[in-house]
């Protein structure tokens, strides 16, 4: 048999050279040499019970008694049985076949559970194993037998993973790692199988269905990840190689928990938690270039050759000092070519900003991945890792006799989940979304049962700001957006199911305000101010990373914001070429970016609330929205809702407003709290409502959707303009669907129909009514001009021309001159504005043209 | 008395003693010792006993001894885990040591005891607060001075001290500590200043350090403040007093050191920390203390002047006070008036920003802050400059930004999250509470911003609206709030948002501005007088103030009324600031409920300048 610590030829992470037959046999890095492994082969080798001494005892006796392991009776020379790298193999089983595939499968060492203790078992009854390294124990089979420092017995661990394994099934298991698995067969042999099929070594494994089938054999794993994930492994691979003897795996499976049920925030973590398996979220902050790790250090005699390993032991090479061939005092020298190595990475990851509490700083975290973990993830992921938390005294320097009493702490990762992954491919988020509690959830649909809830909860939504109700209103709805509709089989794409409203207004008439709420409100939300934006702020931009030197696209408000809303102050002042990225991104909810080489359609499935201000600072009633705000009309149209915030003059008002702002400053915490619904509870019926309801049109809602449709294009038929366009039709669905899902309905019924008419109406009342008639036009809107503006523009034309054709054969004319005289002439008072435009529309007509303040005929 | 100088001189051996007497180490001895460390800091006057680190250069102060920092929480690093207790190697010695209130262990810990118990502390970057006046400093270092009470004990201290020193490894200049010690006690004043200006000296040879000061041009030890306990109470940019123990051993530095030079090839973990973060994480101790802490008291105000325990519980300081203030009121007015050229309007809302403060917030609204626009600034003769330096002698802390173009595009105002080296890089805009910023737009020349402009004036417009500042985490914001009175000086109306804007109207026009300016400051103001007003302005902030329902119903009319004449004229927003206009001017007369007459007043002078600003739109012909 062969000594361990010169047991060549195994697979290694970075060299992978082959092994050498002479001496090929899986073995184990000082890692993997560990209790929970040696009791595979018979166990109780009388190790020394000092944690420090990682060498075997070359005297180890083979008792193979307990645990009758049909490996025992391979061959001795051919395999080192001493050696804890034996377990899971079940080479005997194909005893006789040289170099067969399945004995030849060698087990890959586990960093990630690298292990720093190395404690033999003892048995429960005996006395506990006295300093000098005595073991006490005997192996007798009637007695219980237990890891060191632990109450994990191999044998039975062993047993209830493997009954794990063979006959746990969940039938309403949801995780996408079960895609394409029979629900009602063992859910973990179709995963073997799958292995078998696809030869990736790797089982994951959910913590939580460990718990439900065994409480007990999950409290083990979480409390001695190190000595139980070595068993499950052992455990694992017997199981598969009895099932699928002639498959050939790279190497031994490894078994990967994950979602151990104390998930936690980094921010609870303890000293409770050193050396128990966790799992924790958070975001990547930085990676670090991959780190070869030196698991077994290769020496060769400078005088006679003579070779030999020394195997790394926490993070030191002891150097043979006398070479054991010719007897030479250091004449040993380190080979690195030869010497095995491990892949290792260093990964900083950070609280995510949700877990933290207000006024504290992220806290940080160290995570090591090794071998085929490394460059799994990348900065910025949001991951959920499961790993074993480790704390590491710092180094003794072994000059100084006083260190400091300061621990290192880290994470050895087994298992990496991304959290943001599924936000590339579905719609759904479930896995990001809150989990409710059943109180909570009684408590929201004792709510929504209530017949005023509409209004409570509109009343709630930013209490600080008085009145407005169809504004709030109109914004509740917008948090709650329509149903997500998808016609893509038909061609059409996505319809849009989020609800737009513009707020325009005086300054100073708290729309800042209502957005920073709003803002404030939704989890996923942006707020920029247009001033202070760029077309590439708001999309995407392709800059370099500092780090890795490469192009990346760095994602702006609008996507940031997908399935949240997007607030834009100060809309009115953005640049053009600004404004005209939202037309995508307002109807189509995408946005296209071709840029250095990058070319790409993002989702920008957001909900857009923008506040702009009038261009005189002061909203004039005699204009029409377009012409107080000069947006395009093409823009506009894709709100639903454009409200004009206004100060109504009326004392009651002012009285109730006056009421308002100085309880506001005078009241106290608790009575606001009493008065408006919790900012909390707000948040959770929204979130609740988003995510499981899903209304739809009943039969009755959409007949009255047809009619107030069919109402609204008579309107305008009668002074012949078209009062309403398919788009007004779109947003009034939109609106009726989000109010159902205010009231937790999954059907859309007239009542909803209704207020979305009643809300629509409103809006329009405000913002597109013809400041001249007095009528409702909603062609302000979508032509950015009244029907009565243009017929006034073409009357103003036709005098225009009029009075030059009167001035007889004048080919060229002052500006001015001309601008008086159409004023002289005219009963209506002519603006300046006016007067360009029909200057403007006879050029069109190619009658005349105007260049600087003089205005020429042609023809 | 005999105690109270020991606790101040050896701490850890009041420590240890209570751990020898407790054979058992879980018995909460620990909870004790801080109990008794407390309870004698409560006791009369008891803090001033304690050498301050703000004042006593660090070569001065005794390794291990209790001292204590007024600082201002400027970066949290991740917790940390530590050997609470620990058994030494050596058999012979071999008692359980307490690890706690240390960062080295002695001799050689047994790693693989049963008995090590592994604790947890989190570490605070603490820095002295930003902007703090010299005044402030000077006051507060020479108050320790005043409370000479007894000399008796110090005898007795020195030779406690001088038995203890031999068998420590100390550096010359500790074994003069005693002597230096007790002549700064006997209160001479120019032996101090020299001392001061020591660690100065110190600081400009390590200027590689970078100590990470939200203001340019500060000065002053940081410390790395070890919390035991309750760390989670603690929040980024509070300010405290911390009393703890001092720990420059210089094993720390030594540590790191040798840490670079051999382990690095042996333990690959080691040099994956990153130089910067090795040398942010552990700088010299020598310049960057550890301070353990036993105890923290969260300041209200950075005021030396005011006492130290809080206004409801000093009842007769906040009576005499208060029946002052009017009178001081006056006087301050008058002073005020005038540095700002005779213009007693601007004067009395100066006042009114100089008190204001922010209260509370509702959802997203802060309640109480009284932004101010000073426009119509002369530009001539560094007036700006002039006037701050006025305004710096009279408030706690305070800092001067010049809003030139250069410094937009150039300074550092948000905080930003440097990942390479763990830590939270300051900018300008890490401020404690109630800081006075003073915006000086006089300075602002033609010319484009960059994008780090651009940015910065949207963070100081953030500011001024929500009283927040987005703290940049690179991969995503976070949203801190702040209180810090804003006060923008500029010539015409600001481009930044405020909450009020008052036109200067300078009544006298000095044939010579800087002569003017300059004889306000010399005028003779005597420091008691100074002292006053620097008192007032912190009592009158701190003031409750309540509205009755009698008021509330009057206001409301008021309104009303106001709105019946010309809507036009009064919106909510006039409310709003009318509201907190009459909070501030109710508080500056030291009246802690709005009275009819304070309101009538508030409405007044919002008149007055209300009309004074409409004059001067109309001069300036913007009118459409």
């Amino acid at each position: 048999m062969s000594s361990p610590t010169s047991t060549p030829g195994r697979k290694r992470g970075r060299d992978g050279n082959p092994a050498t037959p002479s001496s090929e046999g899986p073995t184990s890095p000082p890692s993997q040499r560990r209790r929970g492994q040696d009791s595979s082969n018979g166990d109780l080798m009388p190790m020394p019970t000092s944690p420090a001494t990682d060498m075997l005892s070359p005297a180890a006796p083979q008792d193979t008694s307990l645990f009758s392991s049909p490996r025992a009776s391979v061959l001795p020379n051919e395999v080192d049985m001493s050696s804890p790298l034996m377990y899971g193999t079940p080479s005997s089983r194909v005893e006789g076949t040289p170099r067969s595939s399945v004995r030849g499968t060698p087990a890959r060492q586990r960093p990630d559970l690298g292990s720093v203790r190395k404690a033999p078992q003892v048995d429960l009854h005996s006395e506990p194993p006295s300093a000098d390294g005595a073991v006490a124990s005997e192996p007798n089979a009637g007695q219980r037998l237990v890891i060191w420092g632990t109450d994990v017995n191999v044998g039975t661990c062993k047993e209830k993973f493997q009954r794990f394994l063979q006959r746990f099934i969940d039938p309403t298991a949801t995780e996408d790692e079960n895609a394409g698995l029979d629900l009602n067969e063992p859910l973990y042999m179709q995963k073997l199988e799958e292995i078998s099929v696809v030869g990736d070594p790797v089982l994951n494994v959910n913590c939580l269905q460990v718990q439900s089938f065994d409480a007990e054999l999950y409290r083990q794993l979480i409390c001695y990840p190190q000595e139980v994930i070595p068993t499950f492994d052992m455990a694992v691979n017997e199981l598969f190689f009895e099932r699928f003897p002639d498959s050939i795996l790279e190497y031994q499976i490894q078994v990967r928990p994950y979602n151990a049920l104390k998930t936690r925030n980094m921010r609870s973590l303890n000293p409770e938690d050193i050396d128990q398996l966790i799992t924790i979220s958070g975001m990547v902050i930085r990676t670090s270039q991959l780190i070869p790790e030196m698991q077994e250090a290769f020496f060769q005699c400078q005088v006679c050759a003579y070779s030999t390993r020394v195997e790394v032991d926490r993070g030191r090479i002891a150097e043979p000092a006398v070479c054991r061939h010719c007897n030479n005092t250091h004449s040993l020298a380190l080979v690195h070519n030869r010497s095995a190595f491990s892949d290792k990475q260093m990964i900083k990851i950070q609280e995510s900003p949700e877990d933290m509490p207000a006024g504290q700083t992220p806290h940080t975290t160290i995570v090591y991945a090794h071998n085929d973990l490394v460059d799994k993830v990348q900065p910025g992921d949001r991951i959920n890792i499961t790993g074993i938390y480790r704390a590491v005294p710092m180094r003794v320097s072994p000059i100084q006799s006083n260190v400091k009493s300061v621990y290192k702490t880290h994470i050895d990762a087994i298992h990496f989940r991304k959290t943001d992954e599924k936000r590339l491919h579905g719609l759904d988020e479930d896995a990001e979304q809150k989990l409710f509690t059943e109180d909570r959830v009684q408590t929201l649909k004792e709510l929504a049962a209530k017949p005023d809830v509409y209004e409570r909860l509109s009343s709630a939504l930013a209490p600080s700001i008085y009145e407005h109700e169809d504004i709030k209103k109109g914004i509740l709805l917008q948090l709650f957006g329509g149903t997500r509709k998808d016609f893509s089989q038909t061609g059409r794409g996505n319809f849009r199911a989020e609800v737009n409203i513009l707020l325009c207004g005086d300054p100073g008439t708290s729309k800042s305000q209502l957005l920073q709420y709003v803002f404030n409100l939704v989890p996923r939300g942006q707020y920029t101010s247009g001033k202070g934006s760029s077309a590439v702020g708001l999309t995407a931009y392709v800059m370099k990373d500092p780090e890795t030197r490469q192009l990346v696209l760095q994602t702006g408000a609008l996507v940031l914001s997908d399935n949240g809303i997007c607030c834009i102050d100060e809309f009115d002042k953005m640049s053009d070429s600004t404004r005209s990225v939202l037309h995508e991104v307002m109807e189509q909810q995408t946005l296209s970016i071709a840029k250095a080489g990058i070319i790409c359609q993002l989702n920008a499935r957001t909900a857009v609330l923008a506040a702009a201000n009038p261009v005189e600072s002061q909203w004039n009633p005699k204009k029409t929205t377009i012409e107080n705000i000069q947006l395009p009309h093409t823009l506009l149209s894709r709100f639903d809702l454009i409200f004009l915030m206004l100060d109504p003059q009326d004392e009651a008002y002012d009285r109730r407003l006056a009421h308002h702002l100085v309880s506001l400053y005078y009241q106290s915490e608790e009575q606001i709290e009493e008065e408006f619904l919790d900012m909390a509870v707000l948040r959770d019926y929204i979130a609740y409502a988003r995510t499981y309801i899903n209304p739809r049109l009943s039969e009755e809602a959409s007949q009255a959707l047809i009619e107030a449709y069919v109402d609204m294009r008579k309107i305008g038929s009668g002074r012949g303009m078209v009062s309403a366009y398919p788009r007004q039709l779109e947003s009034l669905i939109r609106l009726a669907e989000a109010h159902a899902k205010v009231r937790f309905s999954e059907k859309v019924e007239t009542i909803d129909v209704e207020e979305a008419k009643r809300l629509h109406r409103e809006a329009l009342k405000q913002s597109a009514t013809d400041p001249r008639t007095g009528f409702v036009d909603i062609s302000i809107l979508t032509t950015g001009m009244s029907a009565t503006a243009r017929k006034r523009k073409e009357e103003v034309a036709q005098a225009l021309k009029k009075l030059i054709q009167a001035k007889g054969k004048t080919p060229a004319m002052k500006y001015q001159q001309l601008l008086d005289d159409l004023r002289g002439q005219s009963e209506t008072a002519i603006t300046k504005e006016l007067f360009d435009e029909a200057l403007r529309s006879l050029a069109d007509e190619d009658y005349l043209t105007v260049t600087g303040k003089t205005v020429r005929l042609l023809a | 008395v005999d105690t109270s100088d020991m606790y101040i001189n050896g701490p850890l051996q009041v420590n240890t003693d209570h751990a020898a007497s407790q054979s058992n180490p879980k018995s909460g001895w620990e909870a004790k010792v801080v109990e008794f460390f407390k309870d004698r800091l409560k006791e009369k006057d008891a803090h001033t006993w304690v050498p301050s680190l703000n004042d006593v250069p660090l070569h001065y102060l005794k390794p291990n001894s209790l001292v204590k920092f007024r600082c201002l929480i400027q970066d949290m690093f991740d917790p940390e885990f530590f050997m609470g207790a620990y058994e030494t190697v050596d058999p012979s010695t071999n008692v359980l040591r307490c690890g706690r209130y240390k960062d080295v262990t002695e001799c050689g810990v047994d790693f693989n005891s049963r008995n090590t118990v592994t604790a947890e502390r989190q570490t605070f970057y603490c820095v002295p607060i930003p902007g703090e006046n010299p005044w402030v400093k000077e006051i507060s270092s020479s108050s320790r001075v005043v409370p000479s009470t007894s000399y008796a004990p110090t005898r007795q201290k020195r030779s406690y001290e001088e038995d203890d020193m031999d068998d420590m490894d100390t550096q010359p200049q500790k074994q003069r500590e005693p002597h230096s010690g007790h002549t700064e006690q006997h209160g001479n004043g120019d032996c101090k200043r020299q001392e001061t200006e020591a660690p100065s000296s110190q600081t400009a040879s390590a200027s590689h350090l970078d100590l990470n000061f939200p203001l340019p041009g500060e000065k002053g030890p940081s410390c790395l403040v070890k919390v035991y306990e309750d760390w989670d109470s603690f929040k980024l940019n509070d300010t405290l007093e911390v009393f703890g123990i001092l720990s420059v051993s210089p094993a720390l530095s030594a540590l790191a050191d040798e840490k670079d030079a051999s382990s690095s090839i042996l333990d690959p973990t080691e040099s994956m920390e990153t130089a910067e973060e090795q040398r942010v994480h552990s700088p010299p101790a020598s310049l960057v203390p550890r301070l353990h802490m036993l105890y923290a008291r969260p300041l209200p105000h950075n005021n030396p002047l005011l006492p130290s325990a809080t206004l409801e519980d000093n009842s007769a300081f906040l009576s005499s006070t208060l029946s002052e203030m009017a009178s001081v009121r006056a006087e301050l007015l008058t002073y005020l008036t005038h540095v700002l050229l005779g213009d007693a309007l601007a004067a009395e809302y100066l006042i009114l920003h100089l008190i204001s403060n922010v209260y509370a917030r509702r959802d997203v609204l802060p309640l109480g802050k009284f932004a101010m626009n000073l426009s119509g600034c002369p530009a001539a003769a560094l007036y700006t400059q002039r006037f701050y330096q006025i305004i710096q002698q009279l408030v706690p802390s305070s800092f001067y930004l010049g809003m030139s173009l250069q410094n937009m595009n150039q300074m550092r105002l948000v905080p930003k999250k440097d990942y390479v080296a763990n830590r939270l890089v300051s900018g300008a805009l890490q401020l404690a509470r109630n800081t006075f910023l003073f915006l000086d737009e006089t300075h602002l020349e033609q010319g484009q911003l960059d994008t780090t402009g651009v940015r910065n004036v949207t963070a100081l417009g953030n500011l001024i609206s929500w009283q927040k500042v987005d703290y940049d985490f690179n991969y995503h914001q976070m949203e801190f709030p702040c209180n810090i009175n804003v006060l923008i000086a500029s010539e015409g109306r600001s481009l930044l948002p405020s909450d009020c804007q008052i036109h200067l109207q300078s009544q006298v026009s000095p044939p010579n501005m800087e002569e003017y300016l300059s004889n306000i400051q010399l005028h003779p103001q005597t420091s008691s007088q100074l002292n006053k007003f620097r008192i007032y302005l912190s009592v009158a902030r701190q003031l409750d103030y309540s509205i009755s329902d009698e008021m509330t119903k009057s206001v409301e009319d008021d309104f009303v009324d106001m709105r019946k004449d010309d809507p036009q004229s009064v919106s909510a927003e006039d409310l709003h600031r009318m509201l907190v206009v009459a909070r501030l001017l109710s508080l500056s007369l030291g009246q802690t409920s709005l009275t009819r007459d304070s309101w009538l007043r508030a409405k007044h002078i919002d008149m007055l300048r209300r009309s004074r600003m409409e004059q001067h739109q109309c001069v300036n012909g913007n009118e459409p």
